[in-house]
């Protein structure tokens, strides 16, 4: 559901607290709001002083790899010399993934908050959000928020009068989901195709510009400023199971579901009683059959061993698959499995950057296979050949958008292949009739 | 590289005469200003690159060779190296489009929702023969595009800038007499 709408009693709206709510767009309403208290005292605070109090607070990136965001600001060498970056990932770009965009729309101001923060605490001077091109609505909400915390002195060469630098520049996109990359966003940043690079170097050390760097995702440089408000013990304590999953996060459900659109639980929450309870369960007279719960990257699971997961990072891989990103994408049993994931690997085929030779050719290759099993033509080698090709497509290549398009597919075939082999032998009955 | 009044028109393929080109970025024009402004924003002249190539296909609707020569030169890259870039990216226009460019969202949440029969039902009251070809009015170009990020709200459309949530095939037709011409 789109806002303003309330929010469910069983969610912990802390980022989405103020979405709905267009008087939180403005600087003003912004700080009515208490906004940009928790800027004002990172900007007293010695950067390392702020790294601790995030990595205390167990804080992990929520742009899909899940890696500690204290963790990652401590690889920042400070006083080297060097102008350092922060980027802020805006790609938003992994099917079924809709949450910065909101954050972005409705409460720009926590955004920028955040960015700031990160900055001064990697010893940053100048950070850019780079927003997809598509984002045009959040693009505009941005660049007027920037420009209204510029023109107060929030941002800019003297940041809150604390006499520290910190420049923050929207960079718009132009179209490709593997600029979401870390590696591939700088180079977009830096006028060039978006092609992943090859690690090491990683980004702490050498980045956007060859310097040392730090990316972002929305989201977990959206919960910064919460942390420093409320300390890291409050943070902590935002958690219902694992101690390495603590906080709230966004999810945004979609699909065939009763109510798609974005929650926030804290981690650890039950899955069955989100999708039954927070998203209303399926459309009438339907079954849920099959969920990607991380991003169209994660492996399918299906709807029995989805009510038994909670949701954090470490129980969505006890089922095999993963937290990712927190797009949760719904089949009912009224979908095809073999159709929707063609029309997946198709995804990546398209958004393959075509660098690595296992990548450009098996996500083509698994996609015209796919295709072929979905038009009734396919053979039962067919499906050993998408095992096959999945192997060289895993952990080969230099990003892994390789890997993403094989793990949906291959979890899918493993978990649904009856779907897969009705469809095959169909072809078997009607054109092999003889001796049938 | 100069442009002076003698240098070569270059065809376009599209309208019949090729008109000689028009900069974008000539000295003391706002864009020009605007540029200059981004490229302080960077410790290098190309990262204001795909900036700029958003200027011109503001400004002109799509970006043409002589487009990316200009762009070139303005932040010390090749035509070659533009196209390059151009053409990495999907949603720079290396052709004319029809006045309302409408994508729709086909990726598979969006495909659970429908999107297909959305597809149809643009194509049917747009008169566009296939994607990606524009109206013999000019006034429609449809295409499918990979998620738009707004997978809860399907089936998402973008028409030009900006996003329409929720559509079905039955809104189409309303959706695009809205649009005017
Ligand atoms: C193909 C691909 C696409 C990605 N797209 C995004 C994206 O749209 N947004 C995002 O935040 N991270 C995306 N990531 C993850 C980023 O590379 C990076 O891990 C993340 O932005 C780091 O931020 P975090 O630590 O705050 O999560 C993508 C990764 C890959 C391999
Ligand atoms: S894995 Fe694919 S997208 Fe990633 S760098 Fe290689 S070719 Fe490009
Ligand atoms: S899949 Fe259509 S907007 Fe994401």
């Amino acid at each position: 559901m789109g806002y303003p709408h309330k929010s469910h009693p069983q969610e912990t709206p802390v980022l989405s607290k103020h979405f709905g709510d267009p008087a939180a767009r403005t600087l003003e309403g912004w700080k009515a709001r208490g906004g940009y208290t928790a800027l004002a005292q990172a900007l007293t605070m010695a950067p390392t002083a702020i790294q601790d109090v995030v990595k205390a607070s167990g804080l992990r990136g929520r742009g899909g790899a899940g890696f500690p965001t204290g963790l990652k600001w401590s690889f920042m060498k400070l006083d080297d010399g060097k102008p350092h970056y922060l980027c802020c990932n805006a790609d938003e770009s992994e099917p079924g993934t809709f949450k910065d965009r909101e954050i972005m729309r409705w409460t720009p101001h926590a955004l920028i908050e955040g960015v700031a923060i990160g900055a001064y605490a990697i010893g940053a001077e100048t950070a850019y959000i780079y927003i997809r091109g598509e984002f045009s609505e959040p693009i505009r909400v941005m660049e007027a928020a920037l420009a209204e915390a510029r023109a107060a002195g929030v941002i800019g060469p003297n940041a809150m009068g604390s006499g520290k630098r910190i420049d923050i520049w929207v960079h718009k996109g132009a179209g490709a989901y593997i600029c979401g990359e870390e590696t591939a966003l700088m180079n977009s940043i830096e006028g060039k195709r978006g092609n992943p690079r090859i690690k090491p170097p990683f980004p702490a050390v050498s980045g956007l510009f060859g310097q040392p760097t730090t990316i972002n995702n929305v989201e977990t440089l959206t919960a910064v400023p919460h942390i420093l408000n409320n300390g890291a013990e409050w943070y902590k304590g935002m958690c219902l199971s694992s101690p390495k999953s603590t906080g709230s996060k966004l999810f945004s459900v979609c699909g065939n579901v009763a109510r798609p659109g974005n929650y926030e639980v804290v981690l650890g929450f039950s899955f069955k009683d989100f999708l039954y309870d927070l998203c209303g369960g399926p459309p009438a007279g339907r079954k849920f059959k099959a969920i990607i719960p991380g991003g169209s990257s994660v492996p399918v699971i299906t709807i029995e061993e989805a009510e038994q997961v909670r949701m954090d990072y470490e129980g969505f891989l006890e089922v095999g698959t993963m937290l990712g990103s927190g797009g949760v994408i719904i089949f009912d049993d009224a979908q095809s499995m073999p159709r929707q994931l063609a029309r997946l690997a198709r995804f990546y085929a398209h958004e393959s950057c075509a660098q690595c030779t296992q990548c450009r050719e098996g996500t083509a290759w698994m996609t015209r296979i796919l295709e072929r099993i979905v038009a009734g033509q396919g053979t039962f080698e067919d499906l050993d050949t998408i095992f096959d090709l999945s192997e060289s497509m895993t952990g080969k290549t230099i990003c892994v958008l390789s890997d993403s398009c094989a793990a949906p597919v291959v979890s899918g075939i493993k978990r649904f292949r009856g779907e897969f082999e009705a469809l095959i032998t169909g072809r078997r009955s009607s054109t092999v009739a003889v001796g049938g | 590289m100069s442009h002076g009044p003698s240098a070569p028109a270059h065809a376009h393929g599209h309208g019949g005469e090729a008109a000689p080109y028009v900069p974008v970025f000539t000295e003391g024009s706002a864009r020009r200003r605007e540029l200059d402004d981004l490229i302080s924003r960077y410790p290098s002249r190309r990262a204001a690159l795909l900036p700029a190539l958003w200027m011109v296909q503001q400004d002109r609707g799509w970006i043409s060779e002589d487009a990316m020569r200009e762009v070139g030169e303005q932040l010390d890259c090749t035509a070659a190296y533009v196209k390059g870039v151009v053409t990495f990216y999907t949603m720079y226009h290396q052709h004319p489009v029809g006045r309302h460019f409408i994508q729709v969202c086909t990726t598979s949440p969006c495909l659970c929702a429908g999107a297909d029969d959305v597809v149809k039902a643009f194509l049917e009251h747009t008169g566009c023969k296939e994607l990606g070809l524009t109206s013999p009015d000019g006034k429609y170009t449809v295409i499918e595009v990979e998620c738009l990020g707004a997978c809860g709200f399907a089936t998402p459309v973008q028409i030009n800038e900006d996003y329409v949530e929720c559509v079905t095939p039955e809104k189409v037709p309303g959706l695009l007499a809205a649009l005017g011409d």
